[in-house]
């Protein structure tokens, strides 16, 4: 009877694990076959998927689950591919209300779309964050209309919403969440992140320009109404990336990057930084991109509410050591930190203040050893042309 | 009678519209492998009929060890176009055909082989298409298959050693994860310099008489030459660099041939990881996109807590041999079409890195 037992569980087992390679290959061929105008359903459920799925050279497509966290596509057991999903030289494509889990490498990438839509979208790698999880949970690349609205990133051991390479941006009602960077903005053009809320990631939201890439110069960025706050985890990115650099318990960072607008946000209770705009020299990584521009310029930051409890600030990684050894600020850490570091000869406005609440500030001084080191604001009390 | 005209106008018109539609529209994929026609009696024997070609390449791109019959076919009378640097120009209506098995004893080929795949590369008008053909059990034909799979192989290596893996058979969204050029799908091998050498042992087997004037001893590109399906050949013929033979080049230039066809097809300003902004073409001189001394840009956890692509020296702090050296899908590199290391392949590329300075 026992052996009777037993061996229906098996042949159940084996029937559940048959039916779930045919929905890989059912959903797998759905986006090889999908005509122009195709919405691709996925059903509600828990699915575990072995392969990456991708589609490619589509045009107005809609794949569409049954609700976030009602179709759930796990890659848990993933052997083929890196991606979860991956959509590439494409136009016009949407895809809403599902969850992507626990892909090897980045959950949601789509590279060459001309106009991606992500609605109410998971993306999450469940369990404690940690190195081994992939690099990205949503990453448009080399995008240009790019929509993220409603959607959760959750423990990507780089960021949980990545835009990269890409113009024409928005990013908003988004949750990130246990991630290194929450929203990071990467060599990208025209982007607007708002109404989005960071916490518990090590850094908040990240506006970044890299060197040897192809789009070399991104900009024109606004971030304004998003919460965030708490952002104190430990970075847990593997070594030799960049966001392995950010100090645990930064609000917003922003690095080398030209006319970026920061206004209405609330940053909250970031242990380390409220605000940081820092020069591609703060990495401590050799330059060899001739054409990079590793100055940040035009950077406007006003009207947002910092707070923050009394205490100290990381002891962790660079950042904690220049606290500790060279800023010795204790216990009293300003809001906004700007390295100082300024292009010879150039009449480029690095910096703007205006009307932050509790926007304490410090000239950091990094290029002289920190000698010089001012917290006094006057000298970047001014307005700059909104965006 | 004015209305009658006008009625046989609009017909003739639709006629006219609807051949000249049928003429441009690509033909449907067809079911079977066989149905093309390419081989004669046994399929499995992989004989070609005349007028499809067999050629090899110097430095193929590794498949977890499965060996590959390659096989080119033109339309009728024309000419592929000599190219220096990139693959040869084929005329719209080639068919590029690859075969990848496993012999059941490396050492001993004739032993037999399980054939897994055939693909297929059909240069049509409106560009190239890749189809997939995946082989029955009882290896009498393949049927084509769009969403790829994952199969298990079993054979008995040059070493000796039994060996079973997974084997994975890409669906067509893959194959164009490689055969990608600024988004236009494109072959990978057939260039000058893979193809200038002998047809080597492998395709020896099959009728090199295949099609009039072949010369089995001569240069590949030769005899492509003489028998009438290249043009524009050069008088100098590029160097036939062979990843695994000392005698055709230095350890450098067998390194960078190898990570030429491995990576580069992605890995170069027109190929789909140009983000990652390294170049791994055999053409690119520069040493930082390159990979040497150079930092990662969204490699995640496939940077395995090291700080540089390539360090002189030092393989070992290579992020280049971290990743050729893994099978974890989320850090190895290439992202398909391995589920085994390279052994030979990353020895040759650490020996290249040791000598650097």
């Amino acid at each position: 009877m026992k052996r009777v037992a037993l061996l229906s569980v098996l042949l159940f087992c084996s029937g559940l694990a048959m039916a779930q390679a045919d929905i890989q290959k059912k959903l797998q061929t759905q986006l090889i076959m999908a005509e122009d105008g195709s919405v691709i359903e996925v059903d509600e459920g828990n699915f575990s998927i072995l392969a990456s799925l991708s589609m490619e050279g589509k045009k107005n497509i809609t794949i569409v689950g049954k609700g976030m966290d009602k179709t759930i596509l796990s890659f848990k057991g993933q052997v083929d591919g890196a991606e979860g999903l991956r959509i590439s030289n494409a136009e016009n494509i949407v895809i809403k209300d599902l969850t992507i889990q626990d892909s090897k490498g980045d959950c949601i990438k789509t590279m060459n779309v001309k106009n991606i839509t992500f609605q109410n979208v998971k993306t999450e790698w469940t369990g404690k964050p940690k190195a081994s999880n992939g690099s990205y949970g949503l990453y448009p690349v080399k995008c240009e209309g790019v929509m993220i609205d409603g959607c959760v990133a959750i423990g990507a051991s780089d960021a949980g919403i990545y835009v990269g390479q890409s113009k024409k941006i928005v990013v908003k009602n988004s949750k990130a969440i246990n991630n290194v960077a929450g929203i990071e903005i990467e060599n990208s053009l025209d982007a607007e992140v708002y109404d989005n809320e960071a916490y518990g990631n090590t850094g908040g939201i990240l506006v970044f320009d890299l060197p040897d890439l192809v789009l070399k110069k991104g900009g024109r960025v606004k971030v304004y109404n998003n919460n965030v706050h708490d952002n104190n985890y430990i970075n847990f990115a593997p070594k030799g990336n960049i966001v392995g650099k950010v100090p645990q318990g930064t609000g917003m960072l922003i690095l080398a990057t030209s006319d970026v607008e920061i206004f209405n946000n609330k940053i909250t209770d970031n242990i380390s930084i409220g605000v940081g705009v820092i020069s591609y020299f703060m990495t401590e990584s050799p330059i060899k991109d001739k054409e990079y521009d590793p100055y940040p310029s035009n950077i406007f930051i006003h009207d947002n509410a910092f707070q923050r409890k009394p205490g100290r600030a990381t002891m962790k990684g660079r950042f904690g050591k220049m606290m500790r050894f060279k800023m010795k600020m204790g216990k009293d850490v300003p809001a906004v930190f700007w390295d100082g570091i300024v292009q010879k000869d150039s009449g480029d406005k690095v910096i703007c203040l205006k009307g932050n609440q509790n926007g304490t500030f410090v000239n950091m001084d990094a290029a002289n050893n920190f000698k010089n080191m001012s917290r006094d604001t006057t000298p970047h009390e001014c307005t700059m042309k909104s965006l | 009678m004015q209305k009658r005209i006008f009625t046989w106008l609009s017909l003739l018109t639709f006629i006219f519209t609807a051949f000249v539609q049928l003429n441009e529209k690509a033909l449907p994929p067809l079911e079977k492998l066989s149905d093309y026609g390419f081989f004669e009696g046994k399929i499995a024997d992989q004989k070609p009929v005349k007028g499809v070609v067999p050629y090899t390449l110097n430095t193929p791109l590794f498949t977890d060890y499965a060996e590959k019959l390659r096989f080119v076919k033109l339309p009728e009378g024309q000419k592929a176009v000599y190219s220096e640097t990139e693959v040869l120009d084929f005329p719209v209506g080639t068919t590029i055909i690859k075969t990848f098995y496993y012999p059941l004893d490396f050492r001993k080929p004739e032993k037999g082989r399980q054939i897994i795949e055939t693909r297929l590369l059909i240069h049509e008008k409106a560009g190239w298409k890749a189809l997939v053909y995946v082989w029955n059990d009882e290896q009498t034909d393949a049927l084509l298959d769009v969403a790829g799979s994952i199969k298990e192989v079993k054979y008995t290596y040059l070493d000796g050693k039994k060996k079973k893996h997974l084997y994975g058979i890409p669906n067509l969204n893959q194959c164009k994860g490689c055969h990608n050029r600024n988004e236009i799908m494109s072959p990978i091998g057939p260039s000058a310099r893979q193809l200038s050498g002998q047809l080597q042992q492998e395709a020896l087997t099959y009728s090199p008489a295949s099609f009039a004037g072949y010369d089995p001893a001569e240069n590949q590109l030769n005899a492509w030459s003489k028998s009438g399906i290249l043009e524009g050949l050069p008088g100098k013929l590029p160097v036939a660099v062979v990843w695994n033979n000392a005698a055709t080049g230095s350890v450098e230039q067998r390194a960078k041939m190898w990570l030429d066809i491995n990576c580069a097809h992605c890995h170069r300003p027109e190929g789909p990881a140009s983000t990652s902004g390294l170049n791994l073409s055999i053409h690119n001189e520069d040493p930082v996109t390159y990979g040497i001394s150079k930092t990662p840009v969204a490699s995640g956890r496939g940077s395995g807590n090291l700080m540089h692509d390539i360090v002189p020296g030092k393989p070992s702090e290579s992020i280049l041999i971290y990743r050729m050296e893994s099978t974890d899908p989320g850090v190895m590199m290439p992202e398909v079409g391995r589920k085994t290391v390279h052994v030979e392949g990353v020895a040759l590329v650490k020996e290249w890195i040791l000598g650097l300075k």
